[in-house]
């Protein structure tokens, strides 16, 4: 009830990202402020120094590093700091293990909320199902380690203390944010679509898959984005939920290896921009696409 | 019109109240697998914290003992008064910060999709990671630059009093990613024409801000404060890689004292109540800010 408070506080009409023409304020004057654009770059390097220092660390060998503040760029560079991150966090594996949940969490989520979340938004005139719309949008808002130590118990029991158990705790655990998605936007389908298919004999399966699903496409990026973020970022749930060394996913691996060699910087950084740069190179190549989903999701 | 729909949708006259069977099937297994998860884990952690249950072995019924515990225990009320102050802090930085660098975004700049995507990049960055990047710059980075600096020569991390401030810029770091974007979304849906108005009657820069654009995207605010406020009162990544907690407990959040006195303290029972009570207060504020933020809402 309250996420849904939070969200309907946004009027309807906000669009986006790709409107500027008509509505960026003060437009029509044609002129740029230099002095602003100077002073937004300035603050756009808070995000491009740390990230700039993490690759100047990364290349640099413990002597270098140990003379310097860790910003000079080193001279020579030392890529065998990424050859040792690559073994001794067992790099492969991680990534595997990350890119598995990730990839399964996002598909599994896309095929069940969505058809969770049609059957919902087409009968939420009956009592039952608009209950268990807010059943699990109540779910919004309630804080993880509250159902914790719990679910830990839990998954040990049933043999889920491993990557399907994180696949199907994330897909679980987003349902509350992704039905609201998707009820939303499905509220914007007209029904004679589905009507015309259904006088022709077509099954509500069949509609759903065949008309509803590809419709959903934009509702289907947002939560797909989210999803990936969400699921290759987490580092409390792999942290709580895996017992299996040979299940750590990469956050997880940066902790492993932070409470092994505390000091061995070079190296640890060298693993994090590894574990960083997936998914921050796929951002690169996809912008736009990705900022505008984010959107989406938030503003509806 | 619902009973048209009902009739297409079926072929037959039923009863509004009930749906064609397929549609229970499309949610009933999805009931059952979230109530198994989510609810029951949940409905069993606030059981056991009427319990004295320790992850392990036997435990009987001790009734609100736990409770009573935590309101006399002064890690606990040490954790629950530093993650609140954080919240604060970082959730006001957070949305200043953010709503300046949108605002400035939306003027008369030159490569406006360049800056929104650099500022967008910390989001898909992991807090955990980025917060691993700037323990070294402040614990080994910062004392050299600053080492004419009293209070910066020393590595503040293992400073006390100072030790959450660090963690409430690499929180910032991160959050402004996405409100930044959510203020730009909410400021691109005002009317050039309504600044164009004021300004004929004289209103023009902060005072333009104050009765126009404020008042225009409250909704905005109201969606990045209690996203904020949620996230943070769950602070957990950036203070295991920042300081885990320390020093002392001078930076132990309450995520942190759950994950610790819950697995490895045998604490199960103890931090379930402490859980149960961060869910209050998580459920309390999200519903006051509603309310304050958003008067006009029911």
């Amino acid at each position: 009830m309250t996420s849904s408070q939070v969200m309907n506080a946004i009027p309807a009409k906000s669009s986006g990202m790709n409107s500027h023409t008509q509505n960026g304020h003060g437009r029509h004057f044609h002129r740029v402020n230099w002095w602003l654009t100077a002073l937004v770059a300035v603050c756009s390097l808070t995000v491009l120094v740390p990230l700039y220092f993490a690759v100047a660390v990364a290349l640099k060998s413990p002597e270098q590093l140990a003379k310097g503040t860790g910003f000079e760029w080193p001279n020579p560079v030392h890529w065998g700091n990424f050859a040792q991150a690559w073994v001794r966090t067992n790099f492969p594996r991680a990534l595997m293990n990350t890119a598995m949940i990730t990839v399964c969490s996002v598909v599994l989520t896309l095929l069940t909320s969505s058809v969770l979340a049609y059957a919902l938004a087409r009968n939420m005139h009956r009592p039952f199902f608009k209950i268990a719309y807010y059943y699990f949008l109540a779910a919004m808002f309630i804080p993880f380690p509250i159902v914790m130590l719990p679910v830990v118990k839990e998954t040990g029991l049933l043999g889920l203390d491993n990557q399907a158990g994180l696949i199907v705790l994330y897909t679980l655990y987003g349902f509350s944010m992704n039905i609201f998605l998707y009820t939303t936007y499905l509220h914007s389908i007209p029904m004679e679509l589905e009507e015309a298919a259904r006088v022709d004999g077509a099954s509500t399966w069949r509609v759903f898959w065949q008309i509803i699903f590809p419709l959903l496409m934009p509702m289907n990026a947002t939560v797909g984005i989210l999803t990936c973020v969400w699921a290759w970022n987490d580092f409390i749930m792999p942290l709580v939920v895996l017992t299996d060394p040979g299940a750590r996913t990469l956050p997880l691996a940066q902790y492993v290896f932070q409470g092994q060699y505390n000091t061995n910087y070079t190296v640890a950084f060298a693993s994090y921009l590894m574990a960083m740069a997936p998914l921050l190179i796929v951002y690169i190549f996809s912008q736009r696409w990705v900022i505008s989903g984010v959107v989406r999701g938030s503003v509806k | 019109m619902t009973m048209t729909q009902t009739r297409v949708a079926t072929g037959t006259h039923r009863n509004r109240r009930f749906a064609e069977t397929t549609y229970y099937w499309m949610v009933w297994p999805f009931i059952i697998l979230f109530a198994i998860f989510h609810t029951i884990p949940m409905l069993a952690g606030i059981f056991f914290s009427f319990t004295n249950y320790a992850g392990y072995g036997k435990w009987h019924m001790v009734g609100f003992s736990n409770y009573v515990n935590l309101f006399g225990d002064d890690r606990v009320l040490h954790s629950y008064l530093f993650t609140i102050f954080f919240s604060l802090v970082a959730t006001i930085l957070t949305n200043v910060i953010s709503l300046a660098i949108a605002l400035a975004l939306n003027a008369r700049i030159k490569a406006r999709n360049l800056f929104r995507g650099i500022f967008f990049i910390p989001y898909v960055l992991s807090m955990l990671i980025i917060g691993y990047v700037f323990q070294f710059f402040f614990s080994k980075s910062v004392p050299k630059i600053f080492s004419a600096v009293p209070l910066l020569r020393d590595n503040v991390l293992t400073n006390e009093h100072w030790a959450w401030v660090p963690i409430v810029i690499v929180t910032v770091w991160q959050a402004c990613a996405f409100a930044i974007i959510i203020y730009l979304a909410g400021l691109q849906t005002i009317p050039v024409d309504i600044y164009e108005a004021a300004s004929l009657d004289g209103a023009t820069g902060f005072k333009a801000f104050r009765s126009i654009t404020l008042p225009l995207i409250m909704g905005y605010v109201t969606i990045n404060v209690v996203l904020n406020i949620k996230n943070f009162m769950q602070a957990f990544d950036q203070i295991v890689a920042l300081t885990d907690g320390g020093p002392g407990m001078a930076t132990e959040s309450v995520t942190l004292q759950i994950y610790q006195g819950g697995f490895t303290g045998g604490e199960f029972a103890y931090q379930s109540a402490d859980a149960a009570i961060l869910f209050l207060i998580i459920t309390f504020l999200s519903l006051v800010q509603l309310r304050y933020l958003n008067p006009k809402e029911d």
